[in-house]
């Protein structure tokens, strides 16, 4: 499953380099990116695992760039 | 007040240090913050710290003004930063920016705005002079120009009448349209267009993802570096104070921050740029592949040629002209083959069928009818030996109709498929812009190819293949280019969606059509102008020049302003200045992407 989520208030583009490269290390994540220009998060994971991966991503979205929210719709 | 400090306050002491810590803090409360609260996330190598170390290291050595005005400086840069990093998103985004926000139906006699996801394929809709199109449908009533630059580039408006198709995202400039549509929102091209810009952002580009590992080695690299300074000179020179003011200048230039933001704002800039010429990229890697093309293969129809057949050349034998077309078209009447078609556009007049007496489709070889007591036989080659009548060639190039009356040779029509305008301007700006080698592939036959090829001026043609035959000679090509040039394939979809993906970079025109197309290409042109092939790798070569710049001059300044601290030559003012003032500078840089095509 491929969603893509909306990032709020990323303004360190190196920040999103960061989540990016710890959220491709969760176990279960095909692919991950994530778009300082868009603000945009897309994450490629197993469809079983997803929320339970997506709950980790916002974890470590929240531990690099605290002032930086996903959105989930 | 830093400069009432500097001239009212003592230089030296505790309470020199007391009295610059107050505009310290109302400068730079938030980063102290954020260092402080990052670093209870085990964030240790983030900006605010390295900016908060690096100042209050400026305070402990006795440099109050320097700690105060450079953290001035650093916010102030950051200021800028985000304002050009947020203006060049919106000009991006405005580029963009062809949903529609509403669709008008008439209910009960009533406009009423509706969402235009809420309209289901078959309603009506309404749309006023100066209205985006919301969905793509066709025109029921009313007559208008449409303005469809925002999805072509093209800005000459096209005039829309019932019966037309209309796409949307377009603008209705003039007349009141009522519009059936055909495609529900999702599916509609503006939906298709946002959603390939919007995904385009996550294919990232080598260059990108070079920058990103560089940057996770950099920082700490420069960190301990910093470290080695402060610690190692002094031991065998002396002078603490001095090394460790060097060192904090390394703390500030460590964030590697102009290069992260520029490189993906180049791309994202030229993939902008490109959109607003219709040319849709999937993403960054592809704008870069595309910026190394050597070969570049076309398919010929409908690709270089519009695809449309025409009757070229009557070449009448012992019967007048109009009297060949008229006989051709009337025996092609019954037939719905394109050159069939052609003729009987040629004839110009709908024929009159009273006078057909018997008709017979002859499959492969043409077609046999009586027409007015007269036995006309209109076909190819084959056809005419079948029935042992002597025919002649013609020296046209394209496709010959021959024709004979009662087993006499009446002579024969010649049809060929025109050439774009832009088809030569095409393939010769892309000789100007170094492209190695330009092919042409074909199912025509080899003198309909080879002539085609020649007005061109195609350095290779290929005829006669069969869609199959196509990927297998891309597959040639592929392996005997040049090692780091790229394969560019050029098609307009129909049938070639595997060697669209098979290429280094597949290119289908005409989007509008075939989603099997949009899927398998990695760049789509919105219009079926082969002159855009140019410009995309215009495009692709500015933007990666750029993105090169930028990575040679963040690096370059701030290689040099290490070398100069380390040696004492660069203040902490130089270190801040190679860290923001560096990113501001490669953001506008990067700007110039959106204006690649001109």
């Amino acid at each position: 499953m491929k969603k893509t989520f909306k990032l709020d208030e990323l303004d360190c583009a190196n920040c999103g380099a960061k989540m990016e490269t710890a959220i491709k290390k969760i176990d279960g994540v095909k692919d991950c990116s994530v778009s300082f220009m868009t603000q945009k998060l897309t994450l490629e994971a197993d469809d079983d695992k997803f929320d339970g991966i997506l709950a980790q991503a916002v974890k470590i979205c929240r531990k690099i760039e605290p002032d930086c929210e996903i959105v989930i719709k | 007040m830093l400069v009432a400090l500097k001239i009212f306050a003592p230089e030296e002491g505790w309470i020199a240090a007391l009295l610059y810590a107050v505009p310290y803090a109302v400068i730079g409360y938030d980063v102290v913050f954020k260092a402080a609260r990052n670093i209870a996330h085990g964030q240790v190598f983030d900006e605010n710290f390295l900016m908060m170390i690096a100042t209050v290291g400026a305070f402990a050595t006795g440099e109050y003004i320097e700690a105060a005005a450079v953290m001035l400086f650093y916010q102030v840069g950051e200021l800028f930063q985000s304002v050009a990093v947020g203006k060049s998103r919106r000009s991006i985004s405005a580029l963009m920016d062809i949903r529609p926000d509403h669709a008008n139906i008439e209910v009960d006699g009533v406009l009423t705005e509706a969402d235009p996801e809420d309209v289901a394929v078959g309603d009506e809709i309404i749309i006023k002079p100066g209205e985006r199109i919301p969905l793509d449908g066709v025109v029921l009533e009313g007559e208008g120009t449409v303005d469809t630059s925002a999805l072509t580039g093209e800005s000459l408006p096209r005039t829309v009448r019932p019966g037309d198709d209309v796409v949307s995202g377009c603008i209705n400039q003039t007349g009141l349209l009522k519009v059936q549509v055909t495609k529900p929102f999702g599916e509609s091209t503006v939906a298709r267009i946002l959603e390939l810009v919007e995904n385009s952002a996550s294919k990232k580009a080598h260059a990108e993802n070079f920058i990103t590992r560089f940057a996770r080695v950099y920082t700490p690299a420069v960190c301990f570096a910093a470290l080695a300074l402060a610690v190692i000179p002094p031991i065998f020179a002396g002078g603490w104070l001095t090394w460790l003011h060097r060192a904090l200048i390394f703390l500030v230039i460590s964030c590697p921050c102009a290069l992260v933001i520029s490189v993906p704002l180049s791309f994202f800039g030229g993939i902008g740029g490109a959109s607003r010429e219709g040319i849709l990229v999937k993403g960054g890697s592809y704008l870069e592949v595309l910026s190394r093309s050597g070969t570049v293969v076309f398919d010929k129809t409908g690709t270089l040629t519009k695809g449309v057949f025409n009757v070229t050349a009557v070449h009448p034998q012992e019967i007048p002209e109009a009297r060949l077309l008229e006989l051709a078209a009337y025996a092609e009447s019954y037939s719905t083959h394109p050159i069939a078609k052609s003729i009987l556009d040629a004839l110009n007049e709908e024929p009159d069928r009273s006078c057909i007496a018997s008709y017979e489709e002859l499959s492969g070889r043409g077609v046999k009818a009586v027409i007015d007591g007269d036995e006309v036989c209109v076909g190819n080659d084959k056809l005419m030996e079948e029935i042992g009548v002597k025919w002649h060639p013609c020296h046209h190039a394209g496709t010959t109709v021959h024709a004979a009356v009662n087993g006499r040779y009446a002579g024969h029509i010649v049809i060929s498929d025109e050439l774009k305008e832009t088809s030569r301007e095409a393939v010769s700006a892309l000789k100007a812009q170094g492209v190695g080698k330009t092919v042409m592939l074909t199912g025509d036959s080899r003198a309909v190819g080879e002539d085609t090829a020649k007005r061109l001026g195609m350095d290779e043609v290929h005829t006669e293949l069969l869609p199959a035959d196509k990927v297998e000679k891309v597959e040639e090509l592929l392996s005997s280019k040049a090692a780091g040039s790229a394969l560019v394939f050029v098609g307009d979809g129909i049938n070639d969606a595997p060697v669209l993906s098979r290429a280094d970079i597949g290119i289908a025109m005409g989007a509008m059509g075939s989603d099997a197309a949009i899927e398998a290409a990695d760049i789509v042109l919105m219009d079926d102008d082969p002159a855009k092939v140019a410009l995309a790798i215009r495009i692709s070569r500015k933007t990666l020049r750029i993105v090169r710049e930028n990575i040679i001059f963040a690096l370059g300044v701030k290689a040099a302003v290490l070398i100069l601290g380390a040696l004492g030559f660069a203040s902490m003012w130089a270190a801040v200045f190679a860290d923001v003032g560096v990113s501001v500078i490669a953001i506008l840089n990067a700007m110039r992407c959106l204006r690649a095509a001109k």
